[in-house]
Protein backbone atom coordinates (compact mmCIF):
# COMPACT_ATOMS: atom_id res chain seq x y z
CA UNK A 1 0.00 0.00 0.00
CA UNK A 2 1.31 3.20 -1.08
CA UNK A 3 0.15 5.69 1.38
CA UNK A 4 0.69 7.66 4.55
CA UNK A 5 -2.59 8.03 5.50
CA UNK A 6 -6.04 5.87 5.04
CA UNK A 7 -8.48 8.69 5.01
CA UNK A 8 -11.14 7.62 2.44
CA UNK A 9 -11.72 3.93 0.62
CA UNK A 10 -11.55 5.67 -2.29
CA UNK A 11 -7.86 5.87 -2.29
CA UNK A 12 -7.82 2.22 -1.93
CA UNK A 13 -6.93 -0.06 -4.80
CA UNK A 14 -7.90 -3.88 -5.34
CA UNK A 15 -4.21 -4.77 -4.71
CA UNK A 16 -3.74 -2.47 -1.50
CA UNK A 17 -7.13 -3.99 -0.57
CA UNK A 18 -5.97 -7.47 -1.50
CA UNK A 19 -2.60 -7.11 0.49
CA UNK A 20 -3.89 -6.11 4.07
CA UNK A 21 -6.59 -8.95 3.26
CA UNK A 22 -3.96 -11.28 3.32
CA UNK A 23 -1.65 -10.14 5.81
CA UNK A 24 -4.74 -9.80 8.13
CA UNK A 25 -5.20 -13.85 7.37
CA UNK A 26 -1.64 -14.47 8.00
CA UNK A 27 -2.21 -12.57 11.63
CA UNK A 28 -4.90 -13.62 12.29
CA UNK A 29 -3.39 -17.23 12.47
CA UNK A 30 -0.07 -16.34 13.60
CA UNK A 31 -0.23 -13.25 15.68
CA UNK A 32 3.67 -12.90 16.89
CA UNK A 33 4.38 -13.05 12.80
CA UNK A 34 4.80 -9.21 13.59
CA UNK A 35 7.83 -9.96 16.15
CA UNK A 36 8.66 -7.21 17.88
CA UNK A 37 9.17 -4.36 14.99
CA UNK A 38 6.77 -2.13 16.77
CA UNK A 39 8.27 -2.45 20.07
CA UNK A 40 8.22 0.92 21.90
CA UNK A 41 5.25 2.39 19.32
CA UNK A 42 2.61 4.29 20.34
CA UNK A 43 -0.40 4.71 18.59
CA UNK A 44 -3.11 7.88 19.47
CA UNK A 45 -6.71 7.23 19.94
CA UNK A 46 -8.00 10.46 19.14
CA UNK A 47 -12.38 9.65 19.10
CA UNK A 48 -14.43 13.13 19.38
CA UNK A 49 -17.38 10.89 18.60
CA UNK A 50 -18.17 7.42 21.14
CA UNK A 51 -16.80 3.88 20.00
CA UNK A 52 -16.61 0.73 21.33
CA UNK A 53 -15.62 -1.76 18.42
CA UNK A 54 -14.06 1.15 16.65
CA UNK A 55 -11.95 2.14 19.63
CA UNK A 56 -11.06 -1.04 21.05
CA UNK A 57 -10.02 -3.34 18.45
CA UNK A 58 -7.57 -0.88 17.18
CA UNK A 59 -6.03 -0.53 21.24
CA UNK A 60 -6.06 -4.31 20.66
CA UNK A 61 -4.61 -4.50 17.29
CA UNK A 62 -2.01 -1.91 18.46
CA UNK A 63 -0.82 -4.08 21.48
CA UNK A 64 -1.11 -7.27 19.57
CA UNK A 65 1.89 -6.16 17.23
CA UNK A 66 3.95 -5.16 20.18
CA UNK A 67 3.10 -1.74 20.23
CA UNK A 68 0.89 0.62 22.61
CA UNK A 69 -1.32 3.09 22.54
CA UNK A 70 -2.22 6.02 24.44
CA UNK A 71 -5.69 7.87 24.45
CA UNK A 72 -6.94 11.35 24.20
CA UNK A 73 -10.29 9.86 26.37
CA UNK A 74 -13.35 12.00 26.17
CA UNK A 75 -13.55 15.26 24.53
CA UNK A 76 -15.04 16.46 27.83
CA UNK A 77 -12.24 15.61 29.15
CA UNK A 78 -9.64 17.24 26.62
CA UNK A 79 -8.50 20.40 25.58
CA UNK A 80 -11.27 20.21 23.00
CA UNK A 81 -13.68 21.63 25.36
CA UNK A 82 -12.03 24.77 25.53
CA UNK A 83 -12.03 25.29 22.18
CA UNK A 84 -9.08 24.39 20.70
CA UNK A 85 -8.88 23.57 17.15
CA UNK A 86 -8.32 20.46 15.55
CA UNK A 87 -5.48 21.11 13.47
CA UNK A 88 -3.89 22.20 17.00
CA UNK A 89 -4.54 18.94 18.90
CA UNK A 90 -3.68 16.73 16.03
CA UNK A 91 -0.05 18.98 16.04
CA UNK A 92 0.45 18.24 20.05
CA UNK A 93 -0.65 14.44 19.63
CA UNK A 94 2.12 14.14 16.88
CA UNK A 95 4.66 14.68 19.31
CA UNK A 96 3.14 12.15 21.64
CA UNK A 97 2.72 9.11 18.69
CA UNK A 98 3.45 7.31 15.30
CA UNK A 99 0.27 7.54 14.52
CA UNK A 100 -2.97 8.92 14.87
CA UNK A 101 -6.61 7.23 15.02
CA UNK A 102 -9.16 9.79 14.53
CA UNK A 103 -12.49 9.63 14.68
CA UNK A 104 -14.77 12.83 14.49
CA UNK A 105 -18.33 14.32 13.80
CA UNK A 106 -17.53 16.48 10.58
CA UNK A 107 -16.66 15.32 7.22
CA UNK A 108 -13.22 15.81 5.76
CA UNK A 109 -12.30 16.13 9.76
CA UNK A 110 -9.38 12.97 8.90
CA UNK A 111 -7.99 15.19 5.82
CA UNK A 112 -7.57 18.26 7.33
CA UNK A 113 -5.65 16.25 10.61
CA UNK A 114 -3.70 14.81 7.80
CA UNK A 115 -2.58 18.32 6.29
CA UNK A 116 -0.98 19.48 9.73
CA UNK A 117 1.07 15.94 10.93
CA UNK A 118 3.91 14.36 9.31
CA UNK A 119 2.50 10.78 11.30
CA UNK A 120 0.12 8.50 9.52
CA UNK A 121 -3.52 9.39 10.14
CA UNK A 122 -6.30 6.75 9.99
CA UNK A 123 -9.93 8.26 9.49
CA UNK A 124 -11.80 5.82 12.01
CA UNK A 125 -15.25 7.39 10.83
CA UNK A 126 -15.60 11.51 9.57
CA UNK A 127 -18.72 12.07 10.21
CA UNK A 128 -21.32 10.80 7.42
CA UNK A 129 -18.16 10.72 5.47
CA UNK A 130 -16.10 7.16 5.34
CA UNK A 131 -15.24 4.97 7.41
CA UNK A 132 -12.22 3.17 5.79
CA UNK A 133 -10.61 0.68 7.89
CA UNK A 134 -14.30 -0.97 8.70
CA UNK A 135 -14.35 -1.35 5.07
CA UNK A 136 -11.01 -3.45 5.11
CA UNK A 137 -12.81 -6.07 8.20
CA UNK A 138 -16.20 -5.88 6.04
CA UNK A 139 -14.32 -7.49 3.08
CA UNK A 140 -12.23 -9.36 4.64
CA UNK A 141 -15.47 -11.06 6.16
CA UNK A 142 -17.18 -10.96 3.20
CA UNK A 143 -14.03 -12.46 1.15
CA UNK A 144 -14.40 -15.34 3.93
CA UNK A 145 -17.74 -16.02 3.45
CA UNK A 146 -18.77 -15.78 -0.21
CA UNK A 147 -15.72 -14.14 -1.91
CA UNK A 148 -14.81 -10.84 -3.42
CA UNK A 149 -15.55 -11.55 -7.31
CA UNK A 150 -18.71 -12.11 -8.94
CA UNK A 151 -20.58 -10.89 -5.94
CA UNK A 152 -24.35 -9.18 -5.73
CA UNK A 153 -24.63 -7.01 -2.78
CA UNK A 154 -27.56 -5.56 -0.91
CA UNK A 155 -26.77 -2.32 1.65
CA UNK A 156 -29.22 -1.66 3.43
CA UNK A 157 -30.55 1.22 5.83
CA UNK A 158 -28.93 4.70 6.34
CA UNK A 159 -27.56 5.20 3.17
CA UNK A 160 -27.38 9.27 2.90
CA UNK A 161 -25.55 9.70 6.68
CA UNK A 162 -23.86 5.61 6.40
CA UNK A 163 -20.06 6.49 6.69
CA UNK A 164 -19.38 3.02 6.36
CA UNK A 165 -21.70 2.60 3.14
CA UNK A 166 -19.96 5.25 1.32
CA UNK A 167 -16.49 3.73 2.08
CA UNK A 168 -18.09 0.26 1.50
CA UNK A 169 -19.41 0.69 -1.83
CA UNK A 170 -16.13 2.82 -3.32
CA UNK A 171 -14.24 -0.25 -2.23
CA UNK A 172 -16.73 -2.38 -3.36
CA UNK A 173 -16.17 -0.83 -6.95
CA UNK A 174 -12.53 -2.40 -7.33
CA UNK A 175 -14.48 -5.71 -7.40
CA UNK A 176 -17.03 -7.23 -10.19
CA UNK A 177 -19.87 -6.80 -7.42
CA UNK A 178 -23.52 -5.76 -8.65
CA UNK A 179 -24.85 -3.47 -5.52
CA UNK A 180 -27.95 -3.14 -4.62
CA UNK A 181 -29.04 0.00 -2.51
CA UNK A 182 -32.06 -0.63 -0.55
CA UNK A 183 -32.95 2.52 1.48
CA UNK A 184 -36.29 4.86 2.34
CA UNK A 185 -36.27 8.16 -0.16
CA UNK A 186 -35.08 10.26 2.38
CA UNK A 187 -31.78 8.17 3.03
CA UNK A 188 -31.17 7.53 -0.30
CA UNK A 189 -26.87 7.41 -1.00
CA UNK A 190 -25.50 11.06 -1.42
CA UNK A 191 -24.61 12.76 -4.68
CA UNK A 192 -21.24 12.82 -4.01
CA UNK A 193 -21.50 8.75 -3.53
CA UNK A 194 -23.31 8.38 -6.54
CA UNK A 195 -20.77 10.61 -8.56
CA UNK A 196 -17.98 8.01 -7.46
CA UNK A 197 -19.87 4.90 -8.24
CA UNK A 198 -21.15 6.09 -11.60
CA UNK A 199 -17.55 7.51 -12.53
CA UNK A 200 -15.88 4.34 -11.06
CA UNK A 201 -18.51 2.37 -13.59
CA UNK A 202 -20.37 0.47 -10.66
CA UNK A 203 -23.15 -1.52 -11.12
CA UNK A 204 -26.14 -0.03 -8.80
CA UNK A 205 -29.92 0.05 -8.33
CA UNK A 206 -31.16 1.23 -5.65
CA UNK A 207 -34.60 0.06 -4.38
CA UNK A 208 -37.14 1.39 -1.43
CA UNK A 209 -38.34 -2.34 -0.95
CA UNK A 210 -35.51 -5.02 -0.09
CA UNK A 211 -38.19 -7.64 -1.35
CA UNK A 212 -37.59 -6.83 -4.41
CA UNK A 213 -33.99 -7.80 -4.48
CA UNK A 214 -33.36 -10.18 -1.29
CA UNK A 215 -33.57 -13.30 -3.70
CA UNK A 216 -30.53 -12.50 -5.64
CA UNK A 217 -28.49 -11.36 -3.22
CA UNK A 218 -25.27 -13.05 -1.89
CA UNK A 219 -24.58 -10.29 0.97
CA UNK A 220 -27.23 -8.08 2.47
CA UNK A 221 -25.48 -5.69 4.62
CA UNK A 222 -27.56 -4.03 6.87
CA UNK A 223 -27.14 -0.49 8.91
CA UNK A 224 -28.67 1.38 11.69
CA UNK A 225 -31.20 4.16 10.90
CA UNK A 226 -28.37 6.89 13.18
CA UNK A 227 -30.52 9.13 15.13
CA UNK A 228 -27.61 11.16 15.99
CA UNK A 229 -26.72 11.91 12.15
CA UNK A 230 -30.63 13.28 11.97
CA UNK A 231 -30.65 17.12 11.98
CA UNK A 232 -34.42 16.67 12.61
CA UNK A 233 -36.05 14.52 14.87
CA UNK A 234 -38.97 14.19 12.82
CA UNK A 235 -37.15 13.48 9.78
CA UNK A 236 -36.02 10.31 12.17
CA UNK A 237 -39.31 9.50 13.19
CA UNK A 238 -40.77 9.20 9.73
CA UNK A 239 -38.03 6.23 9.20
CA UNK A 240 -36.98 4.74 12.38
CA UNK A 241 -38.30 0.97 12.82
CA UNK A 242 -38.78 0.72 9.30
CA UNK A 243 -36.13 -1.83 7.18
CA UNK A 244 -35.75 -4.69 9.71
CA UNK A 245 -35.27 -7.89 8.91
CA UNK A 246 -35.82 -11.23 10.83
CA UNK A 247 -35.36 -14.91 10.50
CA UNK A 248 -38.85 -15.31 8.68
CA UNK A 249 -37.85 -12.24 6.21
CA UNK A 250 -34.77 -14.20 5.77
CA UNK A 251 -36.49 -17.60 4.58
CA UNK A 252 -36.82 -15.51 1.68
CA UNK A 253 -33.63 -15.44 0.81
CA UNK A 254 -31.05 -17.79 -1.02
CA UNK A 255 -30.00 -20.45 1.83
CA UNK A 256 -25.92 -18.93 1.31
CA UNK A 257 -26.68 -15.34 1.71
CA UNK A 258 -24.65 -13.43 4.58
CA UNK A 259 -25.91 -11.41 6.65
CA UNK A 260 -23.34 -8.66 7.73
CA UNK A 261 -23.96 -5.23 9.79
CA UNK A 262 -21.04 -2.92 11.12
CA UNK A 263 -22.74 -2.85 14.84
CA UNK A 264 -24.40 -1.29 16.69
CA UNK A 265 -27.57 -3.03 15.81
CA UNK A 266 -31.14 -1.43 17.70
CA UNK A 267 -33.81 -3.34 15.94
CA UNK A 268 -32.95 -3.67 12.23
CA UNK A 269 -31.92 -6.98 12.83
CA UNK A 270 -34.41 -9.33 15.22
CA UNK A 271 -32.39 -11.30 17.75
CA UNK A 272 -33.90 -14.49 15.88
CA UNK A 273 -31.28 -14.16 12.92
CA UNK A 274 -28.39 -14.45 15.37
CA UNK A 275 -28.67 -18.53 15.41
CA UNK A 276 -28.77 -18.75 11.80
CA UNK A 277 -26.06 -19.40 9.49
CA UNK A 278 -27.11 -15.95 7.57
CA UNK A 279 -25.65 -14.40 10.47
CA UNK A 280 -21.82 -12.48 10.22
CA UNK A 281 -21.89 -9.37 12.32
CA UNK A 282 -20.50 -10.62 15.13
CA UNK A 283 -17.76 -12.73 13.45
CA UNK A 284 -17.41 -9.01 11.19
CA UNK A 285 -16.50 -7.34 14.56
CA UNK A 286 -13.86 -9.76 15.65
CA UNK A 287 -12.36 -9.42 12.06
CA UNK A 288 -11.45 -6.30 13.31
CA UNK A 289 -8.55 -7.15 15.19
CA UNK A 290 -6.65 -9.12 12.73
CA UNK A 291 -7.38 -6.61 9.91
CA UNK A 292 -6.34 -3.45 11.96
CA UNK A 293 -3.13 -4.97 12.85
CA UNK A 294 -2.21 -5.76 9.28
CA UNK A 295 -3.14 -2.25 8.92
CA UNK A 296 -1.39 -0.74 11.19
CA UNK A 297 1.94 -3.32 10.98
CA UNK A 298 1.27 -1.64 6.97
CA UNK A 299 1.20 2.21 8.08
CA UNK A 300 3.43 1.94 11.17
CA UNK A 301 5.95 -0.27 9.68
CA UNK A 302 9.54 0.54 8.86
CA UNK A 303 10.64 -3.32 8.39
CA UNK A 304 9.76 -5.70 5.37
CA UNK A 305 5.65 -5.30 5.53
CA UNK A 306 6.10 -1.84 5.99
CA UNK A 307 8.35 -0.65 3.61
CA UNK A 308 6.10 0.28 0.65
CA UNK A 309 4.18 3.01 3.11
CA UNK A 310 6.16 5.82 2.59
CA UNK A 311 5.27 7.89 -0.72
CA UNK A 312 1.82 9.29 -1.16
CA UNK A 313 -1.02 10.02 1.16
CA UNK A 314 -3.45 10.99 -2.24
CA UNK A 315 -7.18 10.65 -1.72
CA UNK A 316 -8.71 9.91 -4.58
CA UNK A 317 -12.35 10.51 -3.38
CA UNK B 1 -30.55 48.56 -36.63
CA UNK B 2 -30.35 47.06 -33.24
CA UNK B 3 -30.31 49.16 -30.43
CA UNK B 4 -27.06 47.83 -29.19
CA UNK B 5 -25.53 51.14 -29.48
CA UNK B 6 -27.78 53.06 -27.40
CA UNK B 7 -26.95 50.41 -24.59
CA UNK B 8 -23.03 50.49 -25.16
CA UNK B 9 -23.37 53.94 -24.55
CA UNK B 10 -24.73 53.05 -20.73
CA UNK B 11 -21.72 51.91 -20.11
CA UNK B 12 -18.78 53.98 -21.27
CA UNK B 13 -16.02 53.66 -23.16
CA UNK B 14 -12.85 52.98 -20.28
CA UNK B 15 -9.45 53.92 -20.81
CA UNK B 16 -7.36 51.58 -19.15
CA UNK B 17 -8.81 48.66 -17.34
CA UNK B 18 -10.63 45.08 -17.86
CA UNK B 19 -13.69 44.74 -19.79
CA UNK B 20 -15.78 41.78 -18.73
CA UNK B 21 -18.39 40.69 -21.59
CA UNK B 22 -21.12 38.07 -21.84
CA UNK B 23 -21.31 37.16 -17.72
CA UNK B 24 -24.23 34.69 -16.96
CA UNK B 25 -27.12 37.22 -16.22
CA UNK B 26 -27.43 38.17 -12.93
CA UNK B 27 -24.04 37.18 -11.48
CA UNK B 28 -22.20 40.58 -12.08
CA UNK B 29 -21.69 41.34 -8.06
CA UNK B 30 -20.48 37.69 -7.84
CA UNK B 31 -17.95 38.34 -10.37
CA UNK B 32 -17.22 41.30 -8.66
CA UNK B 33 -16.58 39.54 -5.19
CA UNK B 34 -14.66 37.03 -7.20
CA UNK B 35 -11.63 39.30 -8.03
CA UNK B 36 -12.32 41.22 -4.15
CA UNK B 37 -13.67 44.28 -5.48
CA UNK B 38 -16.10 45.86 -2.85
CA UNK B 39 -16.23 49.45 -4.62
CA UNK B 40 -14.20 51.13 -1.70
CA UNK B 41 -10.87 50.75 -3.48
CA UNK B 42 -11.14 53.96 -5.42
CA UNK B 43 -11.02 52.30 -8.76
CA UNK B 44 -13.86 52.78 -11.51
CA UNK B 45 -16.61 49.78 -11.73
CA UNK B 46 -19.38 49.83 -14.46
CA UNK B 47 -21.89 47.07 -14.16
CA UNK B 48 -24.70 46.23 -16.65
CA UNK B 49 -26.88 43.75 -15.74
CA UNK B 50 -29.28 41.55 -17.46
CA UNK B 51 -29.11 43.57 -20.77
CA UNK B 52 -30.28 41.70 -23.77
CA UNK B 53 -28.00 39.46 -24.94
CA UNK B 54 -27.79 37.75 -28.85
CA UNK B 55 -26.09 34.73 -27.43
CA UNK B 56 -27.07 34.36 -23.87
CA UNK B 57 -30.63 35.91 -24.06
CA UNK B 58 -29.58 38.22 -20.78
CA UNK B 59 -25.91 38.92 -20.12
CA UNK B 60 -24.13 41.11 -17.47
CA UNK B 61 -20.89 43.35 -18.44
CA UNK B 62 -18.32 44.47 -16.07
CA UNK B 63 -15.52 47.20 -16.98
CA UNK B 64 -12.57 48.04 -14.41
CA UNK B 65 -10.57 50.27 -14.54
CA UNK B 66 -7.31 50.64 -14.16
CA UNK B 67 -6.77 46.96 -13.55
CA UNK B 68 -5.99 43.90 -15.79
CA UNK B 69 -6.98 40.67 -14.38
CA UNK B 70 -4.21 38.32 -13.96
CA UNK B 71 -4.69 34.35 -16.19
CA UNK B 72 -5.71 32.71 -12.39
CA UNK B 73 -8.62 35.47 -12.17
CA UNK B 74 -9.97 34.87 -15.17
CA UNK B 75 -10.10 31.06 -14.38
CA UNK B 76 -12.36 31.37 -11.34
CA UNK B 77 -14.62 33.64 -13.27
CA UNK B 78 -15.45 30.41 -15.80
CA UNK B 79 -17.31 28.52 -12.82
CA UNK B 80 -19.47 31.44 -12.90
CA UNK B 81 -19.60 33.01 -16.36
CA UNK B 82 -18.52 30.45 -18.36
CA UNK B 83 -19.87 32.10 -21.28
CA UNK B 84 -17.63 35.16 -20.45
CA UNK B 85 -15.15 37.25 -22.41
CA UNK B 86 -12.34 39.12 -21.11
CA UNK B 87 -10.99 42.24 -22.48
CA UNK B 88 -7.76 43.90 -21.89
CA UNK B 89 -7.90 47.60 -22.81
CA UNK B 90 -5.12 50.37 -23.43
CA UNK B 91 -5.97 53.63 -24.46
CA UNK B 92 -9.46 52.52 -25.16
CA UNK B 93 -8.21 49.83 -27.45
CA UNK B 94 -8.34 46.02 -26.87
CA UNK B 95 -5.07 44.89 -26.73
CA UNK B 96 -5.28 41.51 -25.37
CA UNK B 97 -8.62 38.38 -25.60
CA UNK B 98 -8.25 36.03 -22.43
CA UNK B 99 -10.16 33.16 -22.91
CA UNK B 100 -12.26 31.86 -19.65
CA UNK B 101 -10.95 28.30 -19.24
CA UNK B 102 -12.11 26.27 -16.06
CA UNK B 103 -9.26 25.96 -13.33
CA UNK B 104 -9.25 22.37 -12.32
CA UNK B 105 -9.61 23.69 -8.19
CA UNK B 106 -10.31 26.78 -6.60
CA UNK B 107 -8.97 27.47 -2.92
CA UNK B 108 -10.43 29.81 -0.12
CA UNK B 109 -12.98 30.76 -3.05
CA UNK B 110 -15.99 29.10 -2.08
CA UNK B 111 -17.52 28.17 1.04
CA UNK B 112 -18.85 24.44 1.18
CA UNK B 113 -22.62 24.26 1.60
CA UNK B 114 -22.54 21.05 3.87
CA UNK B 115 -22.73 22.47 7.48
CA UNK B 116 -20.88 19.71 9.06
CA UNK B 117 -18.13 19.90 6.68
CA UNK B 118 -14.56 20.25 8.72
CA UNK B 119 -14.10 23.65 6.53
CA UNK B 120 -16.94 25.33 8.32
CA UNK B 121 -15.27 24.63 11.57
CA UNK B 122 -13.29 27.38 12.70
CA UNK B 123 -10.29 25.44 11.68
CA UNK B 124 -6.92 27.20 10.11
CA UNK B 125 -7.91 25.94 6.27
CA UNK B 126 -8.81 26.91 3.77
CA UNK B 127 -11.99 25.44 1.69
CA UNK B 128 -10.41 23.64 -1.64
CA UNK B 129 -12.81 22.42 -4.40
CA UNK B 130 -12.15 20.09 -7.60
CA UNK B 131 -13.63 21.42 -10.68
CA UNK B 132 -16.02 18.65 -12.19
CA UNK B 133 -17.93 18.23 -15.40
CA UNK B 134 -20.67 20.24 -14.47
CA UNK B 135 -19.75 22.06 -10.74
CA UNK B 136 -17.16 21.88 -8.08
CA UNK B 137 -16.79 19.18 -5.37
CA UNK B 138 -15.22 19.90 -1.84
CA UNK B 139 -11.94 18.14 -1.71
CA UNK B 140 -12.45 17.34 2.38
CA UNK B 141 -16.39 16.59 2.48
CA UNK B 142 -16.82 15.06 -0.99
CA UNK B 143 -20.12 17.75 -1.48
CA UNK B 144 -20.73 18.82 -5.25
CA UNK B 145 -22.05 21.96 -6.12
CA UNK B 146 -23.45 22.30 -9.02
CA UNK B 147 -26.45 24.73 -9.13
CA UNK B 148 -25.90 28.54 -7.85
CA UNK B 149 -22.80 27.98 -6.97
CA UNK B 150 -21.88 32.25 -6.68
CA UNK B 151 -23.96 31.69 -4.03
CA UNK B 152 -20.90 29.95 -1.91
CA UNK B 153 -18.29 32.73 -2.66
CA UNK B 154 -16.07 32.81 0.41
CA UNK B 155 -15.49 36.26 -0.95
CA UNK B 156 -19.19 38.27 -0.42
Amino acid sequence: MRHDHLLSAGQLTREDIEAVLDRAADLADDPGAVGGRHADRLLALCFFEPSTRTKMSFDTAMKRIGGDTVDMGSVESSSVKKGESLADTVRVIEGYADGIVLRHPSEGAAKLASQFVDVPVINAGDGAGQHPSQTLLDLYTMRERAGLDDLTVGIMGDLKYGRTVHSLASALTNFDARMHFVSPESLRLPRGVRFDLHDAGAQLREHTDLDEVLAELDVLYVTRIQRERFPDENEYQQVAGQYQIDAGTLERARDDLTVMHPLPRVDEIAPDVDATDHAAYFAQAHNGVPVRMALLDELLGDGDAGAAAATDGGDSR
Amino acid sequence: MSDAPDRELRISKIRDGTVIDHITGGQALNVLAILGIGGDEGIGVSIGMNVPSDKLGTKDVVKVEGRELSQGEVDVLSLLAPEATVNIVREFEVVEKKRVERPERVVGLLTCPNHNCITNADEPVESAFGVVDDGVRCEFCGEIVREDIGDHLAVH
